[in-house]
């Protein structure tokens, strides 16, 4: 069986935890790179992540872009929507058809 | 187009002949794959895209909730509120093959039977601001799991469609130009060759008779 992890500042991610999610609050790069790094050998299938955080460790991220798991999903924080995680639904399919069609 | 590097002879010819056969098929199968690959991740996309404002919208919603939760209570009784949670979900993976790429299915498995079973806290000390912020985001919990899965086969099928895409590329642009090309190449040579030993022939026939004969 394999787990659900959220990683971001206490205030955007201590929600989770009532919905049963492994909680991570994290706001240093570093850390936050070598948690994805260790969650993702250990069996953790999904990791919902803030996008301040994600924007820190953007690198880690794309790592494991072409992995089946884990998927690493982009969510807004609590002080708001920055639209990093739009901006890559646009980004694959400009990798995919060469140019972005969605509008 | 450059031509390949090889001996003009007729056993080369025939083995061109056979790899320009397998090229041109494996373009139609690479190019009939691309363009399955492209319908359905436009599908997938699509989906992607709605689901994602979906969740973000939520999102959006039950971190307001959960910052009014915040101010009107004290950080370390909102805290120790969701310290010990009462749900546990576990995801069983499975996997779906679209085209040979290998695509993650997830199925959420609720500790409690009832999935909406959320609330770890008594209600006396609690503002009711945090209870909304758990139910939104219980509420949109399946939508993100779906998200996840959505999102997860999006970046691996862009990955498959851009590899593909290239050696569809290669193989039009490049490897079949050059095995024409080649093939060409070793047809003419070959015939070349035919026509100067007929000419040479003819010149030593006429020199024979020449010779024998005193045959003009």
């Amino acid at each position: 069986m394999f787990k659900t992890a959220v990683i971001g500042d206490s205030a955007s991610v201590s929600g989770f935890a009532a919905l049963g999610l492994s909680v991570f609050c994290e706001t240093e790069p570093e850390r936050i790179a070598k948690l994805i790094s260790r969650l993702a050998v250990s069996d953790f299938a999904v990791i919902y992540i803030t996008e301040p955080a994600a924007a820190l460790v953007s690198d880690t991220i794309n790592k494991y872009r072409s992995s089946r798991l884990p998927s690493i999903v982009l969510i807004p924080a609590i002080d708001g929507n920055t639209g990093d995680g739009m901006r890559a639904v646009h980004e694959a399919v400009e990798k995919a058809v060469g140019s972005d069609i969605l509008n | 187009m450059a031509r390949l590097n090889v001996n003009p002879t007729r056993m080369e010819l025939s083995k061109l002949k056979k790899k320009l056969v397998s090229a041109r098929r494996g373009h139609k199968l690479l190019k009939d794959k691309r363009d399955e690959l492209m319908r359905q991740f436009m599908i997938l996309i699509r989906e992607d895209r709605e689901l994602r404002s979906e969740v973000e919208t939520a999102i959006g919603e039950a971190n307001r909730y959960m910052a009014v939760a915040g101010s009107v209570m004290q950080r370390e009784v909102l805290d120790t509120a969701l310290m010990i949670p009462k749900q546990e979900v576990e995801l069983e993976v499975g996997e779906k093959n679209v085209m040979s790429v290998y695509i993650p299915e997830f199925k959420p498995k609720f500790r409690t039977s009832d999935s909406s079973d959320i609330y770890s806290y008594g209600t006396a000390f609690t503002s009711i601001d945090l209870d909304g912020a758990v139910s939104a985001l219980s509420e949109v919990f399946p939508k993100m799991i779906r998200l996840a899965e959505v999102e997860k086969a999006c970046q691996l099928m862009a990955d498959e469609i851009e590899k593909t895409r290239r050696r569809v590329n290669a193989l039009e642009h490049i490897m079949i130009p050059d095995y024409e090309e080649t093939i060409k190449y070793i047809t003419m040579k070959l015939s070349e060759n035919e026509r100067s030993t007929t000419t040479s022939l003819m010149k030593v026939k006429d020199m024979v008779l020449k010779q024998k004969h005193n045959y003009q």
